[in-house]
């Protein structure tokens, strides 16, 4: 096998990323604008021994991938933000199960049915915190369709090994643009750590980790959304094991996130510091090609679970500017982590950062006192 | 194989009310996949919520008991990915035609290799006995103080419409037929819906003047009327008397299937 280049949209090379990866089951429902995934996966895993399901709604998408992948396959479903909101029950299910699953937001503006062809971000804290109770997930965001390919595999990977759903939170403008794509032929797959007879299906082995215990392996698993013990069996009325199970399922994410942090450092030593994911990373990219030396840069791979150490590589920050298409939703997650001032650059509607903007919110920053402040663009 | 077996013994004894008809048709179930030599190991039993999804946790074999009305789905991803294994339903008549009432009718559209197990008491059971789409007209729950005003669904009805290959309807009283039902449902390619009418003394009976579960359970062999009963009466003329209802195989047929074994 070698190497492919083509020319394709960011949604069709997610789901050649997600065929490389090792996916083989689909279960999705159109929306604008992620359809190109759907129709990409409907046309190739039949020929590739795969399956591709069109069900009726985004609940029973996401049932069913949930449903496939305790069956044995690496699963995927893809959606926008109306469809993310139906997901969320099923999510925490996943999250609760702790099952393997890949799942697509292609955002859009929102709330409600918003702009179905315009770009936003505006699902990332609904990503982090959509469905009820406490969990964690891990989700990427690429901004390039390279990206899309590359991000697509580490996003099964990353399921596999921490055994938990994975959002890949796009764009329109991403999902739609088209560029120049390797679809890289020897993919690193990570192995899915396997449940053997003896251990039990909920209980954490050496990694931290349970192993998963396939359907079919003979093992009778019982797998339920209510709080369980390490067999798997409802145990609803124990607060100390709800609280242990909890608070397990949540740290086997977030101290792990060094070890998932995946991200771009540009200029450490930069006194005004952009941070930045998906689309607007482009533009944050143009600047500095613009004005060499002068800004520095944090581009976000992952998102959730933050990696807030890598913000302690800038020793010489003043401030920190986020530009995001939405009202400042990583920015609030950044605040957390820093004292540093920050300067939120919302951008709304599905038009993207111009260098200009970048340009103004950046000499904002050099005078900002303030915690926060919002630049308007 | 026993039929002891297909039971996941340290999770009993069951939490189904004293009288509950639930453990008899989880039992009908389970000889039935023992009668039939299923492999234990390619067979998987997907539930939603609600008495009848505690089901799942009581048998030996890989199981999910899953989110509210979504059983349907879940278990067509697993039928889609594993289409050698025979995967069961167990789901309830509030479970399965209220919040699940959209993944019941496509499931029933795909005539997906499914066998659906509906243990329908007419009521919410677990979450304390409120009115259901199945609750029938003027009867009483929670929610329906008064006696309930909305008709109530026929099940199989709905399923034959919309493209069962294999339907049937008994009820708890009938274990020997329902046990044969079963396994006709499991052998019968496509997505076979069989109907349990069940007691629920608890919630529904001690409201609507059926303490008793034999009282409960006469009612509901009272209230059955055989298919070729019910058909000569048809071409006699003589309509179903309200409050009835047919039990027998309804439908049986050969229509294509998704997800079957190739």
């Amino acid at each position: 096998m070698t190497d492919k280049t083509e020319f394709l949209n960011g949604n069709t090379a997610c789901a050649e990323g997600a065929i490389a990866a090792g996916c083989r089951f689909f279960a999705g429902y159109p929306i604008t604008p992620s359809t190109e995934v759907a129709e990409r996966m409907a046309s190739r895993l039949p020929k590739i021994g795969g399956t591709f399901i069109q069900m009726e709604d985004e609940l029973a998408s996401m049932a069913a991938i949930i449903g496939g992948a305790w069956a044995g396959a690496r699963t995927m479903t893809a959606t926008s933000g109306p469809g993310f909101s139906l997901m969320m029950e099923n999510i925490g299910y996943a999250a609760m199960t702790e099952t393997p699953c890949v799942v697509v937001n292609v955002q859009r503006g929102g709330p409600s049915t918003g702009q179905p062809t315009m770009a936003a971000q505006g699902d990332m804290m609904q990503a982090r915190f959509g469905s009820h109770g406490d969990y964690s997930i891990i989700a990427l965001a690429p901004s390039s369709v390279q990206e899309m390919f590359d991000l697509t595999v580490k996003a099964f990977n990353l399921a596999d090994r921490f055994r938990t759903p994975v959002f890949l939170m796009t764009d329109e403008t991403i999902g739609h643009m088209r560029e120049k794509v390797i679809l890289r032929s020897d993919v690193e797959i990570t192995p899915r750590h396997e449940l053997v007879e003896g251990e039990l299906p909920f209980r954490p082995g050496v990694d931290g980790v349970p192993g998963f215990g396939t359907f079919g392996h003979g093992l009778g698993v019982h797998v339920t959304g209510l709080t369980h013990d390490e067999r798997g069996y409802p145990a609803t009325d124990s607060a100390d094991l709800h609280e242990k199970v909890v608070r397990r399922m949540v740290r086997k994410i977030e101290d792990a996130r060094n070890e998932i942090a995946d991200v771009d450092i540009v200029n450490p030593d930069a006194e005004i510091v952009f941070i930045s994911y998906g689309a607007p990373t482009r533009a944050v990219q143009q600047l500095l090609a613009d004005y060499p030396g002068i800004y520095g840069h944090l581009n976000l791979r992952i998102v959730w679970p933050f990696p807030d150490a890598k913000l302690g590589e800038f020793g010489a920050a003043k401030a920190f500017v986020v530009p995001e298409m939405n009202l400042g939703q990583m920015a609030r997650e950044v605040r957390m982590h820093t004292n540093v001032p920050i300067v939120t650059a919302a951008k709304l509607g599905g038009a993207l950062h111009t260098v200009a903007e970048l340009k103004h919110a950046a000499d904002v920053a050099a005078t900002a006192t303030a915690p926060v402040t919002e630049v308007v663009l | 194989m026993t039929l002891e077996e297909w039971y996941r013994q340290d999770r009993l004894p069951h939490i189904y009310c004293a009288g509950c008809g639930n453990g008899t048709i989880l039992n009908c179930t389970l000889r039935a996949t023992n009668e039939l030599g299923l492999d234990r190991n390619k067979t998987t039993f997907v539930s939603g919520i609600g008495c009848s999804s505690r089901a799942s946790g009581y048998t030996s074999s890989d199981s999910l008991h899953t989110t509210h009305g979504r059983a349907l789905p879940f278990a067509t991803g697993v039928k889609m990915v594993k289409p050698d294994h025979d995967v069961i339903v167990f789901t309830g008549d509030g479970d399965l035609s209220a919040i699940g009432g959209n993944h019941f009718i496509h499931a029933c559209r795909r005539n997906i290799d499914l066998t659906v197990v509906c243990m329908n008491n007419t009521i919410y059971g677990m979450t304390g006995g409120q009115g259901s789409p199945c609750t029938p007209y003027g009867a009483i729950s929670t929610t329906t103080p008064y006696g309930m005003r909305e008709m109530p669904f026929d099940l199989c009805a709905v399923a034959e419409a919309a493209g069962a290959n294999y339907v049937a309807r008994w009820t708890s009283y009938h274990v020997k037929e329902l046990t044969l039902a079963i396994r006709a449902g499991i052998e019968t390619p496509g997505l076979s819906f069989i109907e349990v009418m069940t007691q629920c003394p608890t919630s529904f009976g001690s409201k609507n003047k059926m303490r008793q579960v034999s009282q409960m359970v006469d009612v509901l062999r009272a209230n059955s009327i055989l298919k070729d009963k019910a058909d000569r009466n048809k071409a006699a003329g003589i309509p179903l008397e309200p409050g009835k209802f047919i039990v027998g195989e309804l439908v049986r047929r050969n229509n294509p299937v998704l997800g079957g074994r190739s």
